[in-house]
């Protein structure tokens, strides 16, 4: 995910900076949830979840209980998470195969998967794993898998690209991830849920009008209510 | 007497055919049989197909070293892009080396589906994506599904934590990941064990993976590609 930072703010207002846009993913986790945090900025949601309340994250490499990243010299070199960064495990926390890993994503167990994206259109298809091709080998990882399998889909992203093209669309232009599949979109400006009537605006940070979110973003954006 | 064991590398790679099916445990490096690797690249079998989740972790070394050689000609995986290892992309942007990518959780259950039987599946996975297109698909209760087959490997490399002349093995932490159902869908089976332990002394509630999956346990000590890990 690029940097969530703008330094600029002449509307008024000041766009959420990556950490505070991951403090805000996590204030709507509640208690009890098992939830799976997608690589690169969901993953610093888990930073904002108390640990009194007891959220329990899933990496899909077979660990159910995931724990903050160790200090230095309690690396256990055989416990690392979907991104590759070494991590910790929580008490109460267990080890599966491949196979039983993603049956808790596929088989509809995860209460949450939060994914990064590209974009994000109003009838909650997710362009999250490919750009244009040819300049890369095509990887996917499980976004496709998580995507289908939770049983709610948070996307959280920049609402717009560092050249200012709105990432909340009426149609992907990028490759899908999955079809119709976002529940909720977190943006650096606003909180949006995906209704069968389109994009409903929950939030927006102080200072932005609906009208200022309207002209940064693609699809037609409904009031709450 | 049964005993799977195997005194050499060389021993355990013996009969890997140019042109095999090789399912590769290990996710990253972890739970990667590295030693395995070392040995496949030094016994010779080409025009490989690798099935695992990424496309190598360190260049040359292990699978990136494999790819480097020439020695594979398609890679079946997820995830082939590392920030690690050069190795693979190199050769796919020449267009010397093929590619299959699948979803992480499609990979698996293919993966599982084989070791138990099932021919092939329907799953929502990928409906609707790149990932799906000129596969069958069906409505299912409502559902649009694609079908995925399953997947067979001619061999697997495995990687455990402790293995008895049986074949029965454990595994470490998250290194479990791809080993267990790889060891499932294989013809040939063959483990590298950090642990060698005497028959019966394997808690039969802990055995993961039990010997019926397994056909060649070598013991390498310390296998330094898991210590190194990501």
């Amino acid at each position: 995910m690029p940097d969530t930072t703008i330094t600029e703010a002449p509307a008024g207002f000041a766009p959420l900076e990556r950490r505070a846009l991951a403090a805000r993913v996590a204030q709507d986790i509640p208690e009890g949830w098992y939830c799976n945090l997608g690589i690169g900025m969901p993953t610093l949601v888990a930073d904002y979840v108390p640990p009194e309340r007891e959220v329990i994250f899933h990496s899909e490499n077979g660990v159910l209980g995931m724990g903050p990243a160790p200090d230095p010299e309690h690396v256990n070199p055989w416990l690392i998470n979907a991104g590759k960064q070494h991590i910790t495990l929580r008490t109460g926390g267990s080890y599966v195969h491949h196979a039983d890993s993603f049956a808790m994503i596929r088989g509809g167990h995860l209460d949450l998967c939060v994914l990064g994206a590209y974009e994000v259109a109003e009838n909650g298809d997710i362009a999250n794993w490919a750009t244009s091709a040819g300049e890369r080998a095509p990887a996917v990882g499980g976004a496709m898998d998580l995507a289908v399998g939770a049983k709610r889909l948070w996307a959280v992203m920049d609402h717009v690209t560092k050249d200012g093209r709105p990432r909340v669309v009426r149609r992907c232009s990028y490759p899908l991830t999955a079809v119709g599949a976002v529940r909720r979109v977190y943006t650096n400006l606003a909180v949006l849920d995906v209704t069968e009537r389109g994009f409903v605006v929950r939030e927006m940070v102080p200072g932005l009008t609906f009208e200022a979110l309207q002209a940064r973003t693609d699809a037609k954006l409904l009031r709450e209510g | 007497m049964i005993n799977k064991i195997v005194r050499s590398v060389a021993e355990a790679l013996e009969g890997v055919r140019d042109g095999s099916t090789i399912l590769l445990g290990g996710f990253g490096a972890v739970g990667q049989p590295d030693t395995l690797l070392d040995g496949l690249i030094e016994q010779g079998a080409r025009d490989l197909v690798i099935v695992a989740n990424n496309a190598g972790a360190v260049d040359g070394y292990g699978l990136s070293k494999l790819i480097e050689l020439g020695r594979v000609a398609k890679m079946i995986c997820s995830f082939p892009r590392s920030s690690t290892s050069k190795a693979f992309e190199n050769r796919y942007r020449e267009g010397k080396i093929g590619l299959e990518i699948v979803p992480q959780g499609t990979l698996a259950e293919r993966i599982r589906a084989a070791g138990a039987g099932i021919p092939a599946f329907y799953t929502p996975t990928a409906v609707g994506t790149l990932l799906a297109e000129g596969k069958p698909t069906l409505e299912i209760d409502g559902k649009l599904c694609v079908m995925e087959k399953a997947l067979h490997g001619d061999v697997a490399l495995v990687e455990a934590w402790q293995a008895d002349r049986w074949g029965n093995l454990t595994f470490r932490d998250s290194a479990r990941n791809f080993n267990p159902i790889m060891a499932m869908a294989s013809a040939l089976t063959i483990v590298q064990t950090q642990h060698l332990v005497e028959l019966g002394e394997l808690d039969p509630n802990a055995i993961v993976t039990p010997g019926i999956f397994v056909n060649r346990v070598v013991h390498v000590p310390y296998a330094a590609g898991a210590a190194q890990a990501a």
